[in-house]
C-alpha cells in the first residue's frame, strides 16, 4: 500500500506503465525488492548501512519492496530480487517459489540465505528435542525438521556469502546487475586476502585454530587482523581441502567434538564444511 | 501486502481491516482485533519469525560458542548478544574486568545505541509522524534532515568497526575483553565526528520534537538496568518504577516467559502481578533519568519531555536524549582511550550457573547459562526485549485501537504500524509482518 505516492512523490504505481524496457530485459529504473526469510535481518541491514550510497542507489533503482526500509509496495515483476533467510517452514517454500516467478534477477544475500544459517544446525538433530528445549507448548510450533539454502527450493542467480555480508560486495552484485556485467566477488580464500594485507598468519605465527584456508575470502580478512582464527563466515572457498585442514587442527589438539563445532557454524549447511563435519560424529 | 475491505459505517456488518505486513520493524507479526458496539472486546498481536530454536543449538558447544551464536539472533544489536552472553560466562568462571575494558565494551555500546537509534527514530519511525511511507520520502522533502541522520549512523557504525572489527556481528570482542585492543589513532581521528554527533542529535531531537503527537498515555511498569556509578548500558542490576532491585541471578524470580498459542515469541510478564511490563528507552529513561547529562536532561526539557515519560509515541524524543547522551559518553571515553594491555583476562572453564543482561537499544537483553566442568553449554536461556515487550504491545494497541475507533481503516491501521514502531519490536529477536485484522461486529 502507500505505493501511490500520496505525497506525489512520482514513485510509480506499480503496474508496470511507464517503465519501458531497456537492454537486457531490465527497466530503465529497474525494481529492487528485498525479501527476508529466517535470519537476523542483518544482511539487509547492510544495505541501509551503505550510509554515502543509500540515496544514489535509491535514485538508480526504484525500491518496490523492503519491508525493513519502508511501508509502500510496489507489485511486481521485479527486476531484481535480493533474498535473505533461509527456508525454516512449510509456508516458506511456497513464498519463495511465487517471488521467483516475479523476479527477472534472484540474488540471495548471506549465509541464510546461501547455507541455511545457524539454524540448519538442527538438521543434525531431532526437530522435536529443539523445539521441546526452548517452547513450553511444542504444539503451538510450525517449523521444517531442516533449514535450507534458497538454492534448495528455487533457481538462483547469484549467491552473496557472508554472516553478514560485506555491503562493499553487496554494491558490486547490484553494479554488476545493473551493468549487465559478471560480478567481480572471488572465490579464493581467506588466505589470500591475509597475504595481500601482510596479515601475518595466526596458524603459523601462534597456532590458532584458524578456517582460512577453507573459507572464502571477502569480509576483508577481518579476524585475522584481531589476532583471532577465522570462523568460517563466510562458507567454503572453490575447491576447499577441508579434511587436510582438519588434520592439522588435530595435531594441534583439538578433539574430534571440537574440529565438528568448527565447521559447524554459520555455514554449517554448506555442502563442504556438512560433509566435513559429519566425518568427526 | 495490506488491505482493506469491509465498511466503516457502524452496524452489525463485521468490518476487517487486514495489514499482511508490517513494514519498518524487525521481524514478522501480525494483529487481531475484534470491536463489539465500539469496544474492543480481544486483541491479540502474532510474531510469525520463524523459530530458530538458539537454546537448544547451544547444548554442547563450547562456552565461548555463545557469544557469536546468540549475536546472529539480532543484527541490528549483535553488541547486546555478544556482552550478555560474555557477561554470563564471566561470572561462571570468575573473571574480572579491569576499568579500562570495562570503559572499552561502554564505548563499543555507544556505537551500537548510535546506529540503532538512529536508525529506528530517524528512518523508520520518524516518517509515520509526517504521513511518509519512507526515509527516502523523508529525503524528498527534508534532505537535510535524513543526511545528517546518515552521517550519525555512520559515526556509530564507525565505532562499532574500529573497535568490533565490523558494524553487523563485530568479530573482536571476546570472554574477558577483546582479541585486540583498537589502535588508539584509529579512536582519535573519530573523536571530531563523535563531537559534531552531540550537536547533530540535539538538532534532530528539536525538529522532532515540533511533531504532533497522539494522545496516547500508559501508567508503565518500567523495567531496566541500574548502575550507581552511571547511565546504565553494558551492566547493572535490574530494577523498576515500583521500588525492585535485585541482582541479575534473581531477575527469573521476578519476571517469567509465557508461551501463547498466537505467537512464536515467548511473551515476558511481572510474576506476581502476571501483567506485561516495559522495556527499552522509556523504561530506562524513567528509571534513570537523574543519570543523564545535563545536556541530554536540557535537551529533553527543550524537546518537551519531564523527568516521567508515559506516552510510547514519544519514545522517538526520547530515542534521540538517549542518542544525545550516547555521543557525549563515546566522544568522552574516545578522547580518554588508551588501549588496554593485556586486551582480554582470561580463566580456566568451570561448572557453573552465570548471568548477563545489557541494555539493548530496545530493552533489557537478558541471558542465563549452565555450564559443566570442561566449559561446555549444558543449558541456555536468553530473554532478548522485545519478547519481553510484546504483552505491553498488545496492551498499548488496545488502548490506541479503542481511542481511534473513529478512524477509517486505512487510517487506524498506520496507527497501529506506528504503535508497534514505537518498539520497532526488533522483531527477529523474538521472532516483521503485521497483518491487521479487526473484526467489527
Amino acid at each position: 500500500m502507500g505505493a501511490n505516492g500520496k505525497n506525489g512523490n512520482g514513485r510509480s504505481n506499480g503496474n508496470g506503465n511507464g517503465h519501458g524496457n531497456g537492454k537486457n530485459g531490465l527497466s530503465e529504473r529497474p525494481k529492487l525488492a528485498v525479501w527476508k526469510f529466517s535470519s537476523c535481518d542483518g544482511c539487509q541491514l547492510s544495505l541501509l548501512d551503505c550510509e554515502d550510497e543509500l540515496l544514489a542507489v535509491a535514485e538508480k533503482v526504484e525500491i518496490a519492496y523492503f519491508l525493513e526500509a519502508t511501508r509502500a509496495q510496489v507489485k511486481g515483476p521485479y527486476d531484481i530480487s535480493l533474498v535473505e533467510g533461509s527456508i525454516s517452514t512449510p509456508e516458506d517454500g511456497k513464498r519463495i517459489r511465487k517471488i521467483r516467478r516475479q523476479s527477472k534477477v534472484l540474488i540471495t544475500i548471506g549465509a541464510c540465505a546461501t547455507a541455511g544459517g545457524i539454524q540448519a544446525l538442527r538438521n543434525f538433530g531431532r526437530l522435536y528435542d529443539y523445539i521441546t528445549a526452548v517452547y513450553a507448548r511444542p504444539d503451538y510450533i510450525d517449523a521444517l525438521a531442516s533449514s535450507t539454502p534458497i538454492s534448495e527450493h528455487v533457481p538462483v542467480d547469484f549467491e552473496l556469502r557472508g554472516c553478514p555480508i560485506n555491503k562493499h560486495q553487496l554494491l558490486e552484485v547490484l553494479n554488476a546487475f545493473l551493468n549487465h556485467r559478471r560480478p567481480n566477488i572471488p572465490t579464493y580464500s581467506q588466505c589470500v586476502e591475509c597475504k595481500r594485507h601482510g596479515t601475518v598468519c595466526v596458524m603459523v605465527a601462534k597456532g590458532t585454530p584458524c578456517l582460512g584456508p577453507v573459507t572464502q575470502a571477502g569480509c576483508g580478512n577481518l579476524c585475522p587482523s584481531c589476532d583471532r582464527g577465522c570462523y568460517g563466515c563466510f562458507g567454503p572457498k572453490e575447491t576447499p581441502n577441508t579434511s587436510s585442514l582438519a588434520t592439522w587442527f588435530g595435531w594441534q589438539g583439538m578433539s574430534q567434538r571440537d574440529i565438528r563445532h568448527v565447521f559447524r557454524s554459520f555455514n554449517a549447511g554448506a555442502e563442504a564444511f556438512r560433509r566435513e563435519s559429519e566425518s568427526h560424529e | 501486502m495490506s488491505s482493506a475491505t469491509g465498511t466503516a459505517a457502524a452496524g452489525s456488518k463485521p468490518r476487517i481491516i487486514k495489514v499482511d505486513a508490517l513494514a519498518r520493524v524487525e521481524g514478522e507479526g501480525a494483529l487481531y482485533v475484534r470491536v463489539k458496539d465500539d469496544i474492543v472486546k480481544d486483541i491479540k498481536f502474532r510474531i510469525f519469525e520463524p523459530p530458530r530454536f538458539f537454546e537448544a543449538l547451544l547444548r554442547g558447544r563450547r562456552y565461548t560458542d555463545a557469544p557469536d551464536i546468540t549475536a546472529r539472533i539480532c543484527g541490528i544489536c549483535p553488541v547486546a548478544y555478544l556482552m550478555g552472553a560474555s557477561q554470563a560466562m564471566e561470572e561462571i568462571l570468575g573473571i574480572e574486568m579491569t576499568p579500562q575494558l570495562q570503559n572499552l565494551r561502554r564505548l563499543l555500546y555507544c556505537g551500537e545505541w548510535i546506529q540503532s537509534h538512529v536508525l529506528h527514530a530517524a528512518m523508520l519511525h520518524a516518517p509515520d509522524f509526517l504521513g511518509l511511507d519512507d526515509a527516502l520520502q523523508l529525503a524528498k522533502s527534508n534532505p537535510e534532515i535524513v543526511k545528517k541522520a546518515l552521517r550519525l549512523k555512520k559515526a556509530g557504525n564507525s565505532l562499532m568497526e574500529i573497535i568490533g572489527g565490523r558494524a553487523v556481528h563485530p568479530v573482536n570482542t571476546r570472554i574477558g575483553g577483546f582479541y585486540r585492543a583498537p589502535d588508539r589513532l584509529d579512536m582519535m581521528r573519530l573523536v571530531d565526528e563523535l563531537k559534531w554527533g552531540v550537536e547533530a542529535s540535539i538538532d534532530i531531537a528539536k525538529v522532532f520534537g515540533t511533531f504532533d503527537f497522539p494522545d496516547f498515555d500508559y501508567d508503565y511498569t518500567c523495567v531496566s538496568l541500574r548502575h550507581p556509578d552511571e547511565y546504565a548500558i553494558e551492566r547493572g542490576n535490574i530494577v523498576t518504577n515500583r521500588g525492585l532491585n535485585v541482582p541479575l541471578s534473581q531477575f527469573l524470580d521476578h519476571f517469567e516467559e509465557k508461551h501463547v498459542a498466537h505467537s512464536n515469541a515467548l511473551h515476558g510478564v511481572d510474576k506476581d502481578s502476571g501483567e506485561p511490563y516495559l522495556v527499552g528507552p522509556i523504561a530506562r529513561y524513567n528509571n534513570n533519568y537523574e543519570q543523564l547529562s545535563d545536556l541530554a536532561k536540557q535537551t529533553a526539557q527543550e524537546v518537551g519531555l519531564g523527568p516521567v515519560v508515559t506516552n510510547p509515541f514519544k519514545s522517538l524524543l526520547v530515542r534521540m536524549v538517549e542518542t544525545v547522551y550516547a555521543f557525549e559518553e563515546a566522544a568522552r571515553l574516545a578522547q580518554a582511550y588508551e588501549p588496554p594491555s593485556p586486551s582480554f583476562v582470561e580463566a580456566e572453564p568451570k561448572a557453573g550457573r552465570g548471568y548477563g543482561c545489557t541494555e539493548a537499544p530496545r530493552g533489557i537483553c537478558f541471558h542465563t547459562y549452565a555450564l559443566d566442568k570442561e566449559g561446555r553449554i549444558t543449558d541456555a536461556m536468553i530473554m532478548p526485549p522485545t519478547s519481553q515487550n510484546q504483552p505491553q504491545i498488545e496492551r498499548d494497541l488496545l488502548g490506541v485501537v479503542q481511542k481511534n475507533l473513529a478512524l477509517d481503516d486505512e487510517a487506524l491501521k498506520w496507527r497501529c504500524e506506528q504503535t508497534i514502531r514505537n518498539y520497532d519490536p526488533c522483531i527477529s529477536c523474538a521472532t516483521h509482518f503485521l497483518k491487521l485484522t479487526v473484526e467489527r461486529e
